[in-house]
């Protein structure tokens, strides 16, 4: 039996691929992380016409010429895998930016067929699309659908089903200027011996025109004797032209599709609605910075922390654990392990269920899975693109773009996540950077809840710890930016329209980074609590406390306090918990508990974060930040306790 | 009847004397044996009364196309050429015996219709500079430069950075797409088509567009 038909759903960001997916799919789908990469990409299975498919939902292509490394995985897919109908889904208004890619795919000779998708906002924009006609002078299917009410699922389910590729012809779909076309049939007479690829040998010979160097690695591999000839006539063309070839190949694209629009699509201009209105005050500088104060004061302060980390970790900890919990376990193992120090593993001070297992599940859990509901809604709104517009000739100052916002604003949920996501940043300059700062000064979700609550009773406490912490932020982005070599990062982003976002959509995201994260951390909080415990059995730890006492009471902290630095550096959060412990006790002034607070925000990462900056920028850059880290949280945490005494604040 | 090129040169030192420097007459006794100068009366561009010599009205025109030409030729040395400016006086002197009606036009228009030559002296304005000034502005800015909220067509792209025209390509900004500026601060905000992108200044510059 033949393996089951192949469907992969390409089109650029924002245009309701993976909703399309979810449509087709139903109900199984696996997320996985493309191979050597961040970039997710969803695979599932489908029913249609009584037969099995395969459907892979691809990120973001703008074109068959990646530039980002989501367009990269996306091209990969097409390029590698074989597929039996190629979805391109684009947004209806919008159609003369996203036909260049229906005719690169054609020209590529993939079964492509075209899903106009969001066709409800392009009536409502006065667009007004010939279907039929689009479809006759493409030589390929095009289905109008709305994606998200479920329109037009069946009639593309029946146009999956009675697919048939476009008929070959002698005719190009899309003629090049006379040296170009010259060139590519010398290309594509080379590249006949060419058996494994799934794109004609003509898109073949026009990616190696444009240097597509994963393009020129194959053809090396698969064709080595023709190599070097092809190559040389790329290069005869190349030093030909006036101007890069990729210019001239965009140019005609776009004046085709403009032409095959201009004969299928008839707009009007609408005035305005007040979606664009609210749209563009988000990014007036005017209006827009409030409205970012107002999202992170509602999102964050007002949900995350003080109902997340107030009232749920509250309920969870102190009634659920410490009332029920704890004492039925404490109860359980005082019975099977009668040898006490065995027994503090599992259920001591720092036992492995008593400890590990409530921080992780009672004060970890609901901070990060309120802190993604977050994020997960900012995200589908189409607000983050905004933000980073209005935060760039900021971010600029410090080395890095707009599009650094996203990792930053990630890291107020996972410090380890964003370093992860430094990834999709375009220079090793700016991921250096942007790991730095968050390892330094971005507090993830764990300690950003526990310090709310802990500074909460003290607005100029509060008030202090924030000013420091962002002025560290700028100060050190500000030097780094100085220092480092390379060039000044580059920015532009598409800002798509405001949409609402949909509860399938932000549940699921929400629940696909929770398990992650939990998959993640639940086992490095019970090692780092069976550490801690063997830590304390042996007395190495009692060592180590004994050595950071002395900074610990530089910088003004009881002794205790030293205890509280080495576990954080397991985890970053769990440090910051055992300092609500301490405050809980009584045992901290106003003073204290500020430079206990800064310091804890910029001290060494947690366990997680420090091996993920060490995979992610290698052992060198990742050991550096770590050192430089250490003594600069030291240090200003010391500054901060010396002013502050001698001006005499009392908080 | 066309005049020589050393008759040019009189009117043009003639327009320098009197109109510029408005001196009443001028004295030509260091040309006076020249024939160029017979030239000039013959044809009634000037009078001569003794050893004075003034501009008729058909002097002053010619003379006022002269000055203009040689300016406009030291405009083009120094700005496209990249001539030093102590080297443009003599060649222009060649050069723009060449620049005659409706070729001075064209390079008037390529030079955004500049006011004065790279020595500061005024460059008298011809039909071409007073047409423009009724479109109000250059026809092809940068982005950056283009007003907000108007609309305009890109007109090409204009990078020596490939990584920054790949950028643009991929964003669809290429020729003959409508393009409206929305905003300028903190970021660059276009519309292209019906997608709205932000891009930095420098990004934006790249950009070249003529207003609709």
């Amino acid at each position: 039996m033949r393996e089951s038909n192949k469907l992969i759903i390409v089109g650029s960001p924002n245009v309701g691929k993976s909703v399309l997916f979810n449509a087709l799919s139903g109900s199984y789908a696996t997320v996985s992380n493309y191979p050597g990469t961040t970039v997710e990409v969803l695979r599932g299975k489908a029913v249609i016409g009584a037969i099995e498919w395969d459907i892979v939902d691809t990120p973001g292509l703008y074109s068959f010429y990646p530039i980002s490394e989501e367009e990269r995985v996306a091209r990969q897919i097409l390029v590698n895998e074989r597929s039996d109908v190629v979805i391109h889904v684009v947004d209806a208004k919008n159609l003369e930016q996203l036909v260049p890619l229906t005719l690169q795919l054609l020209e590529a000779e993939l079964p492509t067929l075209l899903v106009l998708n969001i066709m409800d906002e392009a009536e409502k924009a006065g667009v007004r699309i010939d279907a039929a006609a689009l479809a006759e002078q493409l030589g390929i299917p095009v289905v109008p659908a709305v994606a998200t009410t479920g329109k037009g699922v069946a009639e593309l389910r029946t146009a999956i089903s009675c697919y048939a590729a476009p008929k070959a012809t002698s005719r190009n779909l899309l003629e090049y200027p006379e040296p170009i076309e010259k060139v590519l049939d010398e290309i594509t007479a080379l590249l006949a011996p060419m058996q494994s690829a799934h794109i004609s040998r003509r898109a073949l010979g026009l990616l190696l025109l444009k240097d597509d160097a994963e393009i020129m690695e194959m053809i090396r591999h698969s064709v080595p004797e023709a190599f070097g000839r092809i190559m040389a006539v790329v290069e005869t063309l190349w030093k030909s032209l006036p101007e890069p070839i990729e210019y001239r190949i965009a140019v005609r694209q776009k004046q085709e599709a403009c032409r095959l629009v201009s004969l299928a699509v008839a707009s009007e201009t609408r005035p305005s609605g007040f979606r664009e209105v609210l749209s563009r005050l988000m990014m007036n500088p005017l209006t827009g910075f409030p409205i970012m104060l107002c999202v992170l004061y509602l999102g964050l302060y007002k949900f995350v922390g003080e109902f997340g980390a107030g009232t749920v970790v509250n309920f969870l900890e102190g009634t659920v654990f410490e009332g029920y919990i704890n004492p039925f376990l404490i109860n359980i193992f005082t019975r099977i392990i009668p040898w006490a120090p065995l027994r503090g593993l599992f259920v001591g001070e720092f036992g492995m269920l008593t400890l590990g297992l409530r921080y992780a599940v009672a004060l970890i859990l609901p901070l990060v899975t309120f802190f993604f509901l977050v994020f997960a809604i900012i995200e589908d709104t189409g607000y983050l693109p905004r933000l980073a517009m209005l935060i760039d000739r900021t971010f600029k100052k410090i080395g890095l773009s707009g599009r650094a916002v996203i990792p930053m604003v990630l890291g107020l949920g996972c410090a380890t996540m964003a370093t992860m996501v430094t990834r999709t940043l375009p220079t090793k300059r700016e991921r250096v950077i942007a790991t730095l700062l968050l390892a330094l000064a971005v507090p993830c979700s764990a300690q950003l809840g526990v310090i709310l609550a802990l500074l909460a009773g003290r607005p100029r406490a509060m008030l202090i710890w924030a000013g420091l912490v962002g002025l560290v932020f700028l100060l050190v982005g500000y030097l780094a930016a100085r220092i480092l070599p390379g060039r000044q990062a580059s920015f532009y982003i598409e800002v798509p329209p405001l949409r609402m976002p949909k509860l399938s959509n932000v549940l699921m995201k929400t629940y696909t980074r929770v398990a992650w994260y939990f998959r993640e951390v639940l086992p490095l909080f019970l090692l780092a609590s069976a550490l801690i415990w063997l830590g304390q059995l042996t007395g190495l730890f009692d060592l180590l406390i004994a050595l950071l006492r002395k900074p610990v009471a530089l910088i003004g902290l009881p002794q205790e306090a030293a205890r509280i630095f080495l576990f954080g550096f397991f985890r970053r959060d769990y440090g910051a918990a055992g300092l609500y412990d301490l405050n809980k006790h009584g045992a901290l002034n106003g003073i204290q508990l500020v430079v206990a607070c800064v310091a804890l925000t910029l001290f060494l990462p947690c366990i997680a974060q420090l091996l993920m900056n060490v995979k992610e920028r290698g052992w060198k850059t990742g050991a550096a930040i770590s050192v430089f880290i250490l003594f600069f949280s030291f240090l200003v945490a010391y500054g901060v306790n010396l002013v502050l005494i001698a001006l005499g604040v009392s908080l | 009847m066309k005049l020589t090129d050393k008759a040019e040169e009189i009117l043009e030192t003639l327009w320098v004397e009197l109109i510029e420097k408005k001196k009443e007459k001028c004295d030509v006794t260091l040309v006076k044996r020249e024939e160029a100068l017979y030239e000039l009366i013959r044809g009634g561009y000037t009078r001569m009364t003794e050893d004075k010599i003034a501009l008729s009205e058909k002097g002053t025109e010619a003379a006022r196309q002269c000055i203009r030409r040689h300016r406009l030729a030291e405009r083009l040395m120094v700005d496209v050429l990249d001539f030093k400016k102590g080297l443009v006086h003599e060649t222009s002197c060649n050069f723009e015996h060449f620049l005659h009606k409706g070729i001075d036009e064209n390079i008037c228009t390529l030079l955004g219709h500049p006011k004065t030559c790279p020595h500061g002296r005024p460059i008298p304005e011809g039909r071409c500079c007073k047409e423009s000034r009724k479109h109000v502005a250059k026809l092809i800015v940068p982005l950056p430069e283009l007003e907000v909220n108007r609309s305009a067509v890109i007109a090409y792209l204009h990078t020596h950075d490939r990584e920054a025209l790949r950028k643009l390509i991929a964003m669809g900004a290429l020729p003959q797409t409508e393009i409206v500026l929305l905003q300028r601060f903190p970021t660059i905000l276009f519309q292209l088509g019906k997608s709205q992108f932000a891009v930095d200044d420098e990004l934006a510059s790249h950009i070249y567009v003529r207003r609709l």
